[in-house]
């Protein structure tokens, strides 16, 4: 039996998640990858912005730091930057990274920061109530959008991989022993790493787009969430509204803080010759 | 600090002497967005930071350096950044998480004119407020003036003091004149400069409150890393560090950012006089402005008119008792301000009643010249 109770903040529970909220099997998800890296307590920071997924600081027994709406990689940019000792850990979700902080989404992608992106999406604003998100299907239902929305989502992995970030991948909350994988790799890449975890809302998404049953939800992931090897194979009509899961993209490049660590070495040797 | 140090003697930009300050006050991280007219700060540091081992950041916007600036903070790191009004507008949301994490930090704004972009290479002084209530919520703030270069220099390494002594981001409320003047200055004796570093944990991990009630009201924040696991957050939080909704913790956490700043009042208040112990007529002014008015004391009391000047290089907490005292003595206060008055309010309201306020403002981008405020002053003689 996996020993939970190392990793989490037992003082704080009950968590505040609805029922049938996935949150919390990525949590659990994340806390074996940790144990399996075997990365100390001490030494890992996990960097949180606002919303559901934000909230996850609260129970994890690490350094933990929760900041403001969509400013979670601007701050774990500074940590990391000031101790790249330490292991970043960022949590967010679809609204806080790629709508009030796409800026930093994008720049922290391009920069190639060793941190490690645990992007949420369940499709809307949960903590707010179920407002319209980046990443609300076309047509869907919110209660800003109670027409049915009329915007177009982002794909938020491939936004990370065209910004520059050198690990891509996507799980979700139904098929967790990839997640673990996957999370796990992410952890172990030095470099920005997005995963990007559908963990769809039964209570503020799911209500009003007829998937109020966490059953019926974690249904759709099994049914609509496919290995991108295995997505390849199928024939063209079979491909619709299915989404591509696994590693995505995961290519070797200058890390941000190592390069800078490099440049602190150089201008050092440069003064010894120098003197 | 003594005002006229020994030491070597340079020529100096005064935004180059705040970033001096600032290595010399053990500023390790610098996280900006390029604006004018503070640019120099950045450009500064990119050069000298790496040499002892420090990192600079240039981030993609001004919310994001302020951001960079508090996750590095929590790492140990004397962190600054470094801007003008309409980044500083920007600032202001990670800045309120600075208040309510209690994270150290120094925010320096070389002031130019606005609302909006306004006059990017003109001076003005019209964030004053800003400064006091740009971040939403009920809060205490440290913010300091300087009118030289040296002071630009001595003020940085006393704002890095005041953020690791009371545990919050200390604004640095420079202005254009000062920021692009070069001049001569002195850079002291090492060993003759405070340098005050934040505290850490003495209890073991265990036992460990990030939060707790303190004898001097001040948290011990360990840095990231150290083995004190805690949680820091923007929400209202308990001495656990944790958010809470207990009606008593929440009154307590709020009144708190306040308290600790009004209990130091008297450590944090610095100012300077002028010609004042006779003065019937005391100007009011700080930054480049304060140039001007040590011009006119001395041109009216040439003239034989009884003036002096009172120049608060803290400007918040704001001195309103030294204000008080002086209303008692003065006959009239004039205040002169590269805005429409925004401290002269709060000097009228210190001042009771017991003084007659005048205003000097300019806000066209041209300096206040000694012969303006001088016209006021014969007015009032």
């Amino acid at each position: 039996m996996f020993d939970y109770l190392e990793y989490i903040r037992e003082r704080n529970f009950p968590h505040i998640w609805c029922s049938g909220c996935g949150d919390g099997i990525v949590l659990k998800s994340l806390i074996r990858s940790i144990k399996k890296l075997g990365i100390p307590k001490d030494e890992a920071v996990m960097v949180a912005g606002i919303g559901c997924s934000s909230r996850t600081p609260g129970y994890l027994d690490i350094n933990t730091l929760h900041t403001t709406h969509g400013r979670a990689i601007a701050f774990a940019t500074g940590v990391k930057l000031a101790n790249p000792r330490l292991h970043v850990i960022v949590v967010t979700g679809d609204g806080d990274a790629t709508a009030i902080g796409g800026n930093h989404y994008i720049h922290g992608a391009r920069r190639n920061i060793d941190l490690t992106v645990l992007l949420y999406n369940n499709y809307i604003y949960g903590m707010t109530g179920g407002q319209v998100s980046p990443t609300t299907p076309r047509g869907k239902n919110a209660s800003t959008a109670p027409f049915g929305n009329l915007e177009p989502s982002f794909n938020i992995s491939g936004l990370a991989q065209a910004a520059g970030a050198s690990f891509v991948a996507l799980g979700d909350v139904y098929h967790v022993q990839q997640l673990d994988k996957l999370i796990t790799a992410a952890l172990s890449k030095k470099g920005f790493s997005v995963v990007e975890i559908l963990s769809p809302c039964p209570t503020a998404y799911g209500r009003r787009n007829k998937l109020a049953n966490p059953v019926d939800l974690m249904n759709w992931l099994k049914d609509n969430v496919v290995q991108k090897d295995k997505l390849d194979k199928m024939a063209e009509d079979e491909k619709v509204g299915k989404i591509a899961s696994g590693i995505l993209w995961d290519v070797e490049k200058p890390e941000f803080s190592a390069e800078y660590d490099k440049l602190i070495e150089r201008l050092k040797a440069e003064k010894r010759s120098a003197e | 600090m003594p005002s006229s140090p020994t030491g070597k003697i340079v020529m100096m930009q005064g935004n180059d002497a705040c970033a001096e300050g600032a290595i010399w006050a053990g500023c390790r991280f610098f996280a900006g967005y390029p604006i004018t007219p503070s640019s120099e700060i950045a450009e500064y540091l990119v050069r000298k930071l790496p040499r002892i081992g420090g990192k600079f950041i240039q981030m993609e916007d001004e919310i994001a350096a302020m951001g960079a600036v508090i996750g590095a903070s929590l790492t140990g790191a004397k962190a600054l950044t470094a801007t003008s009004g309409p980044g500083f507008s920007l600032k202001q949301e990670n800045l309120g998480h600075a208040v309510m994490a209690e994270v150290p930090c120094v925010v320096v704004d070389v002031q130019r004119g606005g609302p909006s972009t306004g006059t990017p290479t003109l001076p003005a002084q019209m964030d004053m407020q800003q400064a006091r209530w740009g971040s939403h919520g009920d809060h205490g703030v440290i913010a300091l003036t300087a009118s030289s270069a040296q002071e630009m220099f001595e003020q940085t390494i006393q704002a890095f003091n005041f953020a690791e002594t009371y545990m919050t981001p200390v604004i640095l409320l420079f202005d254009e004149i000062v920021g692009h003047m070069t001049e001569r200055m002195v850079l002291p004796e090492r060993a003759s400069v405070k340098i005050v570093n934040r505290k850490q944990p003495t209890v073991s991990p265990d036992e460990y409150l990030p939060y707790e009630k303190t004898k001097d009201d001040i948290p011990v924040l360990a840095n990231f890393g150290t083995g004190y696991r805690y949680n820091v957050t923007g929400l209202c939080h308990d001495e656990t560090g944790f958010p809470t909704n207990d009606a008593k913790k929440i009154e307590t956490n709020i009144l708190h950012l306040t308290e600790k700043i009004e209990r130091h009042r008297r450590e944090i208040m610095r100012w300077k006089t002028f010609g004042l112990d006779d003065a019937e007529v005391c100007i009011f002014a700080y930054g480049g402005v304060a140039r001007s008015a040590k011009r006119a004391v001395k041109e009216c009391r040439e003239a034989g008119m009884k003036v002096g000047l009172f120049e608060p290089t803290t400007i918040w907490p704001f001195p309103s008792e030294e204000i008080l005292d002086i209303a008692g003595r003065v006959k009239s206060f004039v205040c002169v301000e590269m805005n429409l008055g925004q401290m002269a309010r709060e000097v009228e309201l210190a001042a009771k009643c017991k003084a007659e306020i005048h205003r000097v403002n300019r806000v066209d981008g041209d300096p206040i010249t000694p012969n303006q405020i001088i016209d006021k002053v014969k007015e009032l003689v």
